[in-house]
């Protein structure tokens, strides 16, 4: 049964529904509609009035939907190899055609024995099926086995019995519905597989690429070259943008959508402050559930609305003392990465387990892009996690931990994600050098859930716990 | 009254026990060469009762860790992770100690200790290299016991390389090596240097600060040992009691639990 929410999250989730929905909609009326990035400037596509979706969005919402494991798969079955980030194989295998689809044996019945391919028998050599004639699921995840099939290959079946039979198995959930691309836009200001990534759907559907060269910046600021090449780039984007739409660019709507874009980012990064009281009014894990809402619509009026209705909420949480948080806070850290989405669950059980609350997430203020004109709007873009040096990154961790009152820090080992997780020992070694914390690490995957292991993340999660009592200890908490 | 407690510690591929008197003498111990997932729990329970002539009533309190440290919920008092229990082992041993490295069966760890707490700690990736089960898979292709590596790679007097850092390519290298015609003396000594190697690494992102203890069934091979002096520059203690070290660790925190 789905938990009741409150009407800001609520809302938030309306946003993202109406999102996909509204994009769906613009595909049938013979719209083009495209991928974007998520770090790509969405005012632009706004003011256009073009729809876009976002693949690391979408594949986050498969991963959760555990079908991260078989898309990936697909991919890999393409030639795509296993060391490329699971987001982007999850996307290259659905740009391809390939769809999740609940596992069927030739004669349409789900099939529930996964190494045998067979349908489970009974003694009796019957088939299993529960009391109401419904396939059996997989013990594990109560859903009938997936596996993938190709919307390609249905199309081309003729009319009948197998081609309805393999359309009715296809998972409908709206990240495995978004329609397929007309355009691309790619920021890489989020690392540099975003290039090939989207280069590479590009050339499969043929269709037109936007995209956004934003160099590695080594300063703690942006140099006026990087803002004029930047520029540059987003004049001809423009000019792209004009002949997709058959619309002339609108400076009054571009401004407008701007001005969302900066409500948006600033009520977002109201609802990450309130991590700063103690306790905190509700638990940093959700924040990777409302990044869809700032990651799919930071260019809309409503998911603004959306966060400021969630930020009063809290506002009143603060003034009674309460929170939303299912379990009382005892320690308090940051979770540094991407969660493993397919495995939420396991992933929550031992910080519940401990009372550790988050109240650090620096994916959530990389998405707080605040600015007031168009050289401000590309400084903005140029500071996303991945393109900015490690001091700055430190800087912003550093300040992060004192603000938000972080006690220990737990670093997921991301085998998706080469960058963020290449430049995080040296972090860590920073935090506690610096500040006294304790951290850990742990090998895990964003996407592709056969990177984690439940056991040995417990007993990493269990020594941060131990460290952190020990430094409590010592300062006499 | 003497207050007894019981440590367990379920690693990946032993069970490991200890009885403690008072908090400072060892009464029992035992050691079944299987971990969690098998009978080996409870064979060193029964084992370490057996040997201290005592019932599992009279402990005053219980306290397992390791791998398998969940398993043993209704038996345990609690549990608590390895990390900990190697720390606070050592501490006893050793009560200078600053630094412990663990190679285990399935993971490597380093753990900086500050009067008797870890304070701080690194792990394996998920990588199996450093670990014991390099040194199982390696002895399988030399055909040679684990417990044999050690004496036999001290007779070497050639420096041979293993230098990949995955298990599956270093296995082959071994291949190769053998079918070059190397010495299998000079390869396991290149083995030893290729887990402290590995080792190295971890133990420099938490600072190697003096005495240095090294624990876990890995420990009794001198030959890991001794690459590991080399590599860091320290001298490295190590005990007999060495496998047993979480065991005891986690008959020393349930004493505290017990007195508390
Ligand atoms: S930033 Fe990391 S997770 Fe995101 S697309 Fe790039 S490699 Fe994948």
């Amino acid at each position: 049964m789905a938990k009741v929410v409150s009407p800001g999250v609520q809302a938030l989730r309306d946003v993202v529904e109406k999102v996909y929905r509204e994009l769906r909609e613009a595909k049938e009326a013979g719209e083009p509609v495209g991928w974007s990035s998520s770090k790509f400037p969405c005012e632009l596509a706004e003011s256009f009035g073009l729809h876009v979706g976002y693949p690391e969005n979408q594949a986050a919402g498969i991963a959760a939907n555990r079908d991260g494991e078989v898309m990936c798969q697909a991919a890999e079955d393409l030639g795509y190899d296993n060391d490329i980030c699971g987001y982007a194989r999850i996307s290259l295998a659905y740009a391809a055609g390939y769809r999740g689809a609940n596992k069927m044996d030739k004669d349409g019945n789900y099939v529930i024995n996964p190494n045998s391919g067979k349908q489970m028998k009974d003694a009796d050599g019957k088939k299993v099926f529960d009391e109401n004639g419904k396939p059996v699921m997989d013990p594990k995840t109560m859903k009938p086995y997936a596996t993938t099939d190709n919307i390609y290959e249905i199309a081309a079946l003729p009319d009948g019995e197998e081609k309805t039979r393999r359309q009715n198995a296809l998972h409908k959930y709206r990240q495995m519905t978004m329609p397929m691309p007309d355009f691309v836009l790619c920021c890489n200001n989020i690392c540099n597989c975003m290039t090939k990534w989207y280069e590479d759907i590009a050339r499969r559907h043929n269709i037109p690429l936007i995209m956004i060269d934003v160099p590695y910046n080594e300063f703690d600021h942006v140099n006026e070259a990087n803002v004029k090449y930047i520029r540059s780039q987003l004049d001809t984007a423009i000019r792209q943008m004009e002949e997709i739409s058959g619309k002339k660019f609108d400076e009054d709507k571009f401004e407008q959508c701007c001005q969302n874009a900066n409500r948006t980012a600033k009520a977002w990064l109201k609802v990450c402050d309130y991590l700063q009281y103690k306790p905190s009014p509700f638990n940093g894990f959700d924040l990777f559930n409302h990044m869809a809402d700032v990651v799919t619509a930071r260019g809309r009026v409503e998911a603004a609305e959306a966060f400021e209705l969630l930020a009063s909420e809290l506002e009143q949480h603060v003034k009674e003392g309460t929170t939303t948080a299912p379990f009382k806070e005892q320690h308090r850290i940051m979770f540094e990465g991407i969660p493993c989405w397919p495995k939420l669950p396991a992933l929550f059980k031992p910080l519940k387990a401990n009372g550790l609350n988050i109240t650090g997430v620096v994916y959530a203020p990389a998405f707080g892009f605040v600015y007031d004109n168009l050289d401000g709007l590309v400084k903005a873009y140029c500071k996303a996690p991945n393109s900015v040096s490690i001091e700055q990154g430190v800087a912003w961790r550093e300040g992060l931990i004192r603000d938000n009152k972080v006690d220990g820090v737990l670093v997921h080992f991301n085998r998706s994600c080469k960058p963020w997780s290449g430049y995080m020992p040296e972090m860590q070694r920073r935090f506690t050098k610096d500040l006294g914390i304790p951290t850990a690490g742990f090998d895990g995957d964003q996407a592709d859930p056969r990177n984690f292991n439940a056991a040995q993340y417990e007993t990493r999660v269990q020594g941060l716990v131990e460290a952190m009592e020990a430094n409590d200890a010592k300062k006499g908490n | 009254m003497s207050i007894y407690t019981l440590g367990i510690d379920i690693g990946s591929t032993a069970s490991k026990c200890i009885i403690l008197k008072d908090g400072k003498d060892i009464v029992a111990k035992s050691l079944v060469d299987v971990g969690a997932g098998t009978t080996g729990p409870s064979r060193a329970i029964s084992d370490v009762l057996e040997n201290a002539h005592m019932k599992k009533e009279e402990m005053a309190y219980t306290l397992a860790t390791g791998y398998g440290r969940n398993s043993l919920e209704g038996i345990a008092d609690k549990q608590m992770s390895e990390l900990s229990c190697h720390a606070m082992g050592a501490y006893f041993l050793w009560p200078n100690v600053h630094t412990v490295i663990d190679i285990g069966g399935q993971d490597a760890k380093v753990i900086h200790i500050e009067n008797g707490t870890m304070t701080n700690f690194q792990m394996n990736d998920k990588c199996a290299a450093g670990t014991g089960r390099f040194l199982d898979v390696m002895a399988r292709v030399l055909e040679v016991k684990v417990s044999d590596l050690d004496k036999l790679g001290a007779q070497s007097k050639k420096r041979v390389p293993i230098s990949s850092t995955c298990t599956v390519f270093a296995e082959s290298e071994v291949i190769s090596q053998l079918s070059k015609g190397t010495n299998k003396i000079d390869i396991i000594a290149g083995i030893h240097r290729s887990v402290a190697s590995r080792v190295i690494g971890l133990a420099n992102r938490v600072g190697v600060v003096p005495d240095v203890v090294m624990t876990g069934g890995v420990a009794q091979n001198t030959g890991v040992v001794n690459a590991l002096q080399e590599g860091l520059g320290v001298e490295i203690k190590t005990s007999p009691l060495a496998q047993y070290n979480g065991a005891l660790g986690a008959a020393l925190y349930a004493y505290r639990k017990a007195t508390k």
